[in-house]
């Protein structure tokens, strides 16, 4: 690996996106006009401010995991992988370079979706934006992780797509959203306990609670980082210079 | 007289099937070298494992001195593979860029490179947006930047109007004259008059190494196309 090769990644990454509106304008629109009919349908009820938090760490995630598993698959179908694996970029760089790409992206995202979400519908937030922004990002960075990973299993487009409610529905179900995570039925516990996107979720309500959450959302940012770790380290693992 | 590319006993397997069985061949350097043959033969699979991304069953290929698919090769060879390898979303002049910083090489190269494939009035326009025969001269641009010794090039002129095809060829040989060591695949036999030397592939087997004139006295055939066949029934006579 090597620091300039891992920034041309990451600008080339971006210098693609520029190019397309559409995507940067649903990556941003959608999480606000979500969020924004469930403050109104829940008007009048202290639920959006019980699940609000979470799915603003939800959202990034489920983004992020669908833009990177696409556009690995498209970078190794289109020929460009095989290409660039004969020159000297090593595969560390192209992990990291997209995780970058993808992780600027969040920011943005995340930026967007927690303003509109505290200064157009109100919700009631504890503790400080940034730290929101943070968990947010973190939470972007490990959808982009784990998109990374799928893509290696997937050999077409439709595959990839698939992989998302494969990858995320379960964690979706079982993060605490729908059901506070121990009141889960006991075999269902350890699982969540497991799952990264619980962390996500706990760190955001945590947030959402805690005038001042930064100590207490550390475990949760310290999980999530390691699924972040494992999923590109894993991920590096598919990327072969040599295929049969 | 040197060789960029020594193989020796190369075999390999491909979805089952064995499509290199057993070659062995050295390629000199300072030359274009035509690896003819029709489709199928094992000429994308061959250069597959001289740029070192093809899993090998048995043998070795050493390129530049090196075994293929080392770190030491990887900014001293230019691959352009079969279909254009290039990002549809980026402008010309950002594709070439791109593999211009990948390599560390100087942006004058990029400039260098869209002008050598004549794109130069294209150079803002989205691959995406180009023809065929345009996108895969931006692909062959991108193997050019960094000056590298050795090109590797799998079918570069396909459908692409005789006009240029003519100064792609033309191209080949300034670069082999500054040095640059060239392999160029097709299954356009007529190709054949602008290598120096000949590779014929057919089914995995070498039916020919030698240059043109030397093939068709060899063969007593009329042109590369006649000679290939002829070559062919003596390969099945032989096995009979």
């Amino acid at each position: 690996m090597n620091p300039t090769r891992t920034l041309v990644v990451a600008g080339r990454v971006l210098r693609q996106l520029r190019v397309d509106h559409r995507t940067i304008a649903l990556m941003l629109v959608v999480p606000c006009v979500l969020l924004g009919l469930l403050a109104w349908i829940f008007d009048g009820t202290p639920v959006f401010d019980r699940i609000g938090p979470a799915l603003l760490g939800v959202f990034p995630f489920v983004v992020m995991f669908i833009v990177t598993s696409v556009a690995t698959l498209r970078e190794r179908t289109s020929g460009t992988l095989e290409r660039l694996l004969t020159t000297p970029m090593g595969k560390g760089d192209l992990m990291f370079g997209y995780a970058l790409a993808f992780g600027l992206m969040a920011v943005l995202q995340a930026v967007v979706a927690s303003a509109f979400a505290i200064y157009v519908c109100d919700l009631d937030l504890q503790g400080p934006v940034w730290v929101l922004v943070i968990v947010a990002v973190a939470d972007a960075v490990l959808g982009t992780a784990l998109g990374l990973l799928a893509s290696g299993f997937a050999r077409t487009e439709f595959q990839a797509v698939q992989f998302m409610p494969a990858f995320v529905l379960p964690q979706f179900l079982l993060c605490g959203l729908l059901v506070v995570r121990d009141q889960l039925p006991s075999v269902l516990q350890p699982i969540s306990d497991v799952l990264p996107l619980s962390y996500a979720v706990d760190a955001m309500n945590e947030v959402a609670a805690e005038s001042d959450p930064l100590a207490g959302i550390a475990p949760e940012l310290a999980v999530i980082v390691a699924w972040i770790g494992a999923s590109l380290l894993l991920g590096s693992l598919t990327l072969r210079r040599r295929t049969p | 007289m040197n060789h960029v590319i020594d193989i020796e006993g190369l075999r390999v397997v491909r979805g089952g099937r064995e499509v290199l069985p057993n070659l062995s061949v050295r390629i000199p350097s300072g030359s274009v070298v035509g690896l003819l043959g029709p489709s199928g033969s094992g000429k994308s699979t061959l250069i597959r494992a001289i740029v070192g991304v093809q899993v090998v069953e048995a043998g070795s290929v050493t390129v530049l001195g090196h075994p293929a698919g080392s770190p030491a090769l990887r900014d001293r060879i230019g691959y352009v593979t079969q279909s254009p390898s290039i990002y549809d979303d980026l402008t010309v002049r950002d594709n070439v860029r791109f593999f211009a910083r990948m390599l560390g090489a100087a942006m004058d190269s990029a400039e260098r490179a869209i002008e050598t494939v004549d794109l130069m009035s294209h150079a803002d326009v989205l691959a995406g947006r180009l023809s065929g025969g345009q996108r895969s001269r931006v692909s062959l641009a991108s193997a050019l930047v960094g000056e590298p010794e050795l090109l590797v090039l799998d079918e570069p002129t396909v459908g692409l109007d005789p006009l240029l095809r003519r100064d792609l060829w033309r191209l080949f040989h300034r670069l082999a004259d500054g040095g640059t060591s060239l392999l160029v695949s097709s299954h356009v036999m007529d190709e054949a008059t602008r290598c120096d030397r000949l590779l014929l592939l057919r089914e995995g087997h070498l039916l020919a190494d030698e240059p043109l004139p030397a093939l068709l006295d060899r063969t007593g055939a009329a042109d590369a196309e006649q000679a290939f066949l002829a070559l062919v029934d003596v390969a099945e006579e032989t096995a009979r």
